[in-house]
């Protein structure tokens, strides 16, 4: 439009954190976020955004605003301890080839 | 939709010719619309309009490349989906006028996308049970691609509608403008006709009500207005075209008319 109100997706439309599903029994995968009025326009901006490409089968959006994130200043406490514990890693098995998405 | 499905080179002549001419009704349709939408990009309010908008571009495109490709078939004449966008001139697109109309503001744009969308349902699922299997099998996969359009476009309506004062004003400013421009969608003639008798285009009437009923009920939820029925002086669809299509088809074909035959 010619005369932009100044920033207005900042003021009506909140940010989305996308994620897709790229097909039928995997997880779905953060790929991005987007601005959008509500869920709906989420959804829609979602898929014309981000599954040009057949990227997926199905669309989780979620308000940014509601995503709790850990603390920057606790990573330490958080995940320094995991560091020395290499018989967490499932590198002692064998994977059967079938199993492709482990 | 009762007739058996003619074999092409069983088509008499007239009804060949008629069909030739409807196709070329539904492509230029699609690709006027498709190249209206396309000016929105770089311009759209918000980037996910913009590709919002360019998707919906594309897939009109991708409806007209097929349905050109099975005109110029129908035709005979040689003639392929480039030579028919690119090298016929205004009296000869058949597209509906109201899709020609220039985009205007936001607003603008989405009315004349809801009303085509809403127009397209119709014709293209009732060409899914069309005696012409290629027409059906096209109508089918356009089917799906219309079916977001009119999400998309019904759902701007009545966002922009039920919104602000601003956004409320300018959906009715283009609903009042565009409005003269329906009575052409559903207005059979003597084409339409020809092919409704040999079961490849659906009733206009019945297909017309659906849709009014449609557009009421979506008005009703933006709180727009549907204007008066205005007299009917639009023929797009005879070749008939307001003066915005010529100005469009310059920028459209510059290119491959400049440079015939260019490759990309």
């Amino acid at each position: 439009m010619s005369n932009p109100a100044p920033d207005p997706l900042a003021a009506d439309w909140p940010l989305f954190e996308v994620f897709i599903r790229s097909r039928s029994g995997l997880e779905h995968k953060h790929v991005g976020s987007l601005h959008a009025a509500d869920a709906r326009m989420a959804i829609e901006h979602a898929r014309d955004v981000y599954t040009r490409r057949q990227e997926g089968v199905s669309l989780w959006v979620v308000r940014s605003a509601d995503i709790v994130a850990s603390d920057p200043g606790e990573a330490e406490a958080l995940f320094e301890p995991a560091r020395d514990k290499v018989y967490r890693h499932p590198t002692f098995y064998e994977i059967p080839d079938e199993v492709k998405n482990l | 939709m009762s007739a058996p499905a003619a074999a092409p080179e069983r088509r008499d002549r007239a009804t060949a010719e008629a069909l030739f001419r409807y196709v070329l009704r539904l492509a230029d349709t699609s690709l006027v619309l498709g190249q209206r939408l396309g000016e929105w990009i770089g311009h759209a309010p918000a980037l996910e309009q913009d590709l919002g908008l360019a998707n919906l571009a594309l897939d009109l495109i991708g409806q007209a490349r097929l349905l050109l490709t099975y005109a110029g078939e129908v035709e005979g004449r040689g003639r392929d989906e480039d030579a028919l966008a690119y090298l016929r001139d205004a009296p000869e697109f058949l597209n509906l006028t109201l899709a020609e109309q220039p985009n205007g503001d936001f607003a603008h744009t989405i009315v004349r996308q809801w009303l085509i969308d809403a127009w397209q349902l119709e014709i293209y699922e009732g060409l899914g049970g069309s005696a012409d299997t290629r027409l059906a099998a096209i109508a089918a996969k356009a089917l799906k691609e219309t079916r977001y359009h009119y999400r998309f476009s019904s759902g701007w309506l009545v966002r922009l509608g039920d919104g602000t004062a601003e956004s409320q004003a300018r959906a009715q400013r283009a609903l009042d403008s565009l409005w003269r421009f329906t009575e052409e969608l559903f207005t059979p003639d003597e084409i339409d006709e020809r092919m409704t008798a040999a079961g490849i285009a659906p009733l206009a009437a019945a297909a017309a009500g659906r849709w009014r009923r449609r557009v009421d009920e979506d008005l009703r939820q933006a709180t727009l207005v549907r204007p008066a029925a205005q007299p009917f002086p639009w023929h797009g669809k005879r070749g008939v075209h307001t003066e915005h299509l010529g100005h469009m088809l310059a920028e459209m074909q510059h290119l491959p008319r400049t440079y015939p035959g260019v490759g990309w």
